[in-house]
């Protein structure tokens, strides 16, 4: 249809839209947020009618976490709408449950789970790598190398999930979502109506129907497999013998960018075998290894097809991977890795000759209103020796770093309350969980809940900015005026709920409320509200 | 023809929309072209880079290799030295703003920095936020740095300036104005 500059994110939710998408559903998280804003955008676009060629509105949604988006994409699915959730890998844990059933029932319209990984962990608490949960669940997975895979895996991953009756991954890395090239896109597919799936069980995993869909989806696999083998995303050239390459997703375009010196320094190509599209063509990787001496295997993330490659009875010849040490195990994949795996001298750059650069560790936005907040329980703490403060994922994650230094945990979301709660119970005392409102409800509410029910001696403070702030300022799914009735409705003492503003002109007042709820024994919370800078700054530029 | 561009500075400084501009200019040459940015926790005042990379036939990787670029555009001086490994070794430039931002306790004493960067064999230091006060808008110190790149950049600057026009075209005239002052400004200072 035409060509357009798009980010990886901005490739699929555009494909998704072309493809026909009825609705979408996610909660921010770097890098995938920008999926979900340009679904946002172009919904708004549709609305206005200037969006060529699509006739009718989708839905496009913030949910409260990633367990709900991904069952409100499971519904818009049963619904017979092409339908999509978007999400981190850490995200993909919190919707486990219902990513591993939804392979187990009759996907209806197609259902595609995009999941964009963190390898070198930019903005996450760990790597992990999403191909092997899509292998675990049993489901096909696409992984782009560029923008323009990007765009036509995401229509190819619908028709797929139809046909085949089940949700299919599309598993992208941060340098390909917050990288752009020129996208060719095709004429959008119009949306299919409302359509319930055919009459009968299917959709019901009690444990009789479960064992029959469970024995259908392994019966899929064989086909999965034959698809995977015969898919042009796999492709396989012989050339060189001395060594064949596997490269998967990204990694091909960093072995391309040494290709031509490869190539100027052993004289011909190696032999090579692209992985796009999972279960892993492992007739096609049988292949390659017996034509070539040698193999190195150059993914992303976690080493999947090396490990199988290697399995656990060594298979004779030379394979080299994160395993052996060619690539490194941790950290992203970059074109000088590779490189150096390609075993090509590395190219001469320049060096600082005395200094060395100190890190510039990213910090709270001058006026945020997290720092008086901080500063307010830091001085409330001061009378508390032995005392706790968990945290959470969010900007006040930054308190860890001078010169606040005033948490102690980060694990995940909504974990603050339930270890500040296990902490308190076993009785280390006080503890308090600092979380974010977007945080709070997306994984605090549950927590707060065996908090009240077990009247744990904690105090929670609930940092309310109206925002999710680290991930560009994204409306909270309920605004700040409902936190008080929220927390009152799961049975906080209203007494023991205090809301104050999060700035320093009220720094004497809110430090004598924190340290009255410290001495209190049982469950309180503190929020502390101002709204955040970034957002400010968003909404006058709008 | 290859031509890879480090954009770096710090959170909040303006640097992508020194690549969009520089993107863009490139693109209306029919030129390819591969950006790649870093979003989320970094943005937050930390250490920021995109990577712009243009040639006549696409780039394969969204990044830079290390010895490849053949230019560092740095908002920020001790930033411009973070990044010399990318840079090609005897042809790659450095243009950097002078100004330090001093943000974390460790920032090294101004006049190491600038000792270092003097030492550089092809280097234009330029006090960006000065000439981009004299251009009348203290805002537009980062196109005061595509103007004094643009006798480097492989596009020509009627091109960079409609970039411009079409990049700040919805703040309205007076901001298109400013930024082209700025990029007139930069490119007198590197005539």
């Amino acid at each position: 249809m035409g060509f357009e500059t798009l980010m990886g994110d901005e490739a699929i939710a555009l494909a998704a839209v072309h493809a026909g998408l009825g609705g979408a559903f996610a909660y921010p998280g770097t890098p995938s947020t920008e999926i979900m804003e340009t679904l946002q955008e172009l919904a708004s676009r549709q609305k206005a009618g200037k969006l060529e060629g699509v006739a009718e509105p989708f839905a496009a949604q913030w949910c409260a976490n990633e367990k709900t988006a991904y069952e409100s994409a499971l519904g818009s699915s049963f619904a017979g709408k092409r339908s999509m959730t978007s999400m981190k890998h850490v995200g993909l844990n919190v919707a486990m449950d219902p990513f591993v059933n939804s392979a187990l029932v009759k996907i209806n319209g197609g259902l595609v789970v995009v999941v964009a990984d963190d390898p070198g962990m930019h903005s996450s608490q760990d790597e992990q790598d999403s191909r092997w949960l899509a292998d675990f669940a049993r489901v096909p997975c696409f992984e782009p190398a560029d923008q323009q895979e990007a765009y036509d895996m995401t229509r190819e991953a619908f028709d797929l999930s139809e046909k085949m009756e089940m949700p299919v991954l599309i598993r992208i890395t941060t340098r390909l979502a917050h990288s752009r090239s020129v996208v060719e896109t095709r004429a959008p597919l119009p949306q299919g109506g409302v359509k319930k799936p055919a009459p009968g069980m299917d959709w019901i995993l009690m444990p009789a129907v479960a064992r029959r869909r469970w024995h259908e989806l392994l019966g899929k696999q064989a086909e999965l497999r034959r698809m995977a083998e015969a898919s042009p995303a796999n492709p396989i050239a012989k050339a060189d013998k001395r060594l064949g390459v596997i490269t998967a997703g990204l990694a091909r375009q960093y072995y391309r960018e040494n290709l031509d010196d490869l190539v100027a320094a052993r004289g011909s190509a190696p032999s090579h075998l692209h992985v796009g599209f999972y279960p892993i063509p492992e007739d096609k990787v049988r292949a390659l290894y017996e034509a070539c001496d040698e193999i190195l295997v150059i993914e992303d993330g976690y080493p999947l097809i090396e490990r199988l490659l290697r399995g656990i009875v060594a298979p004779g010849k030379k394979i080299m991977g994160k395993e052996s040490g060619e690539i490194p195990y941790e950290g992203e994949l970059n074109p000088d890795t590779v490189r150096a795996a390609l075993g090509l001298p590395a190219r001469r750059g320049l060096a600082v000759k005395e200094l060395s650069p100190p890190g510039r560790p990213p910090q709270l936005c001058m006026g945020c209103p997290h720092a008086d907040s901080y500063g307010a329980l830091k001085e409330a703490l001061k009378d508390h020796p032995l005392h706790a403060v968990m945290s959470d994922i969010g900007c006040y994650t930054l308190g860890a770093l001078p010169p606040y230094n005033a948490i102690e945990t980060t694990v995940d979301m909504g974990a603050s309350i339930g270890m500040a709660r296990g902490a308190a119970e076993v009785g280390l005392k006080p503890t308090v969980a600092v979380i974010g409102d977007s945080t709070f409800y997306h994984s605090g509410l549950s927590n707060l809940v065996d908090a009240v029910s077990h009247g744990t001696n904690m105090t929670v403070v609930i940092l309310d900015n109206d925002t999710t702030g680290m991930t560009g300022a994204q409306p909270t799914i309920l605004p700040s005026s409902r936190l008080e009735p929220v927390l009152k409705g799961v049975g906080v003492a209203p007494e023991h709920i205090k809301v104050l503003r999060a700035h320093r002109n009220e720094h004497e007042k809110n430090v004598a409320a924190i340290k009255e709820e410290l001495a209190y024994e049982g469950p309180s919370v503190i929020v502390l509200v101002r709204e955040c800078i970034e957002a400010l700054k968003k909404a006058r530029k709008a | 023809m290859n031509y890879d561009i480090v954009l770096c500075g710090v959170g909040g400084q303006g640097g992508i929309s020194v690549s969009v501009v520089i993107a863009k200019a490139a693109m209306a040459e029919g030129l390819r072209v591969k950006q790649s940015e870093v979003h989320g926790m970094s943005q937050r005042g930390g250490e920021v880079l995109a990577h712009l990379r243009l040639a006549d036939k696409e780039p394969a990787s969204p990044m830079i290799p290390r010895g490849a670029a053949a230019l560092i555009l740095s908002f920020e001086p001790l930033e411009a030295l973070r990044y010399l490994p990318w840079l090609e070794a005897d042809k790659g430039q450095v243009i950097t703003a002078t100004s330090p931002l001093k943000n974390m306790p460790t920032y090294p004493e101004t006049e190491k920095v600038m000792a270092e960067l003097m030492a550089l064999p092809n280097k234009l230091l330029l006090d960006a936020d000065a000439l981009a006060r004299e251009a009348g808008n203290v805002k537009t110190a980062n196109m005061v740095l595509v103007g004094a790149a643009a006798k480097y950049l492989p596009v020509k600057p009627e091109s960079l300036e409609k970039a411009i026009r079409d990049q700040f075209a919805r703040k309205g005239e007076a901001v298109v104005e400013a930024n082209l002052r700025a990029f007139e400004h930069g490119r007198r200072a590197n005539p």
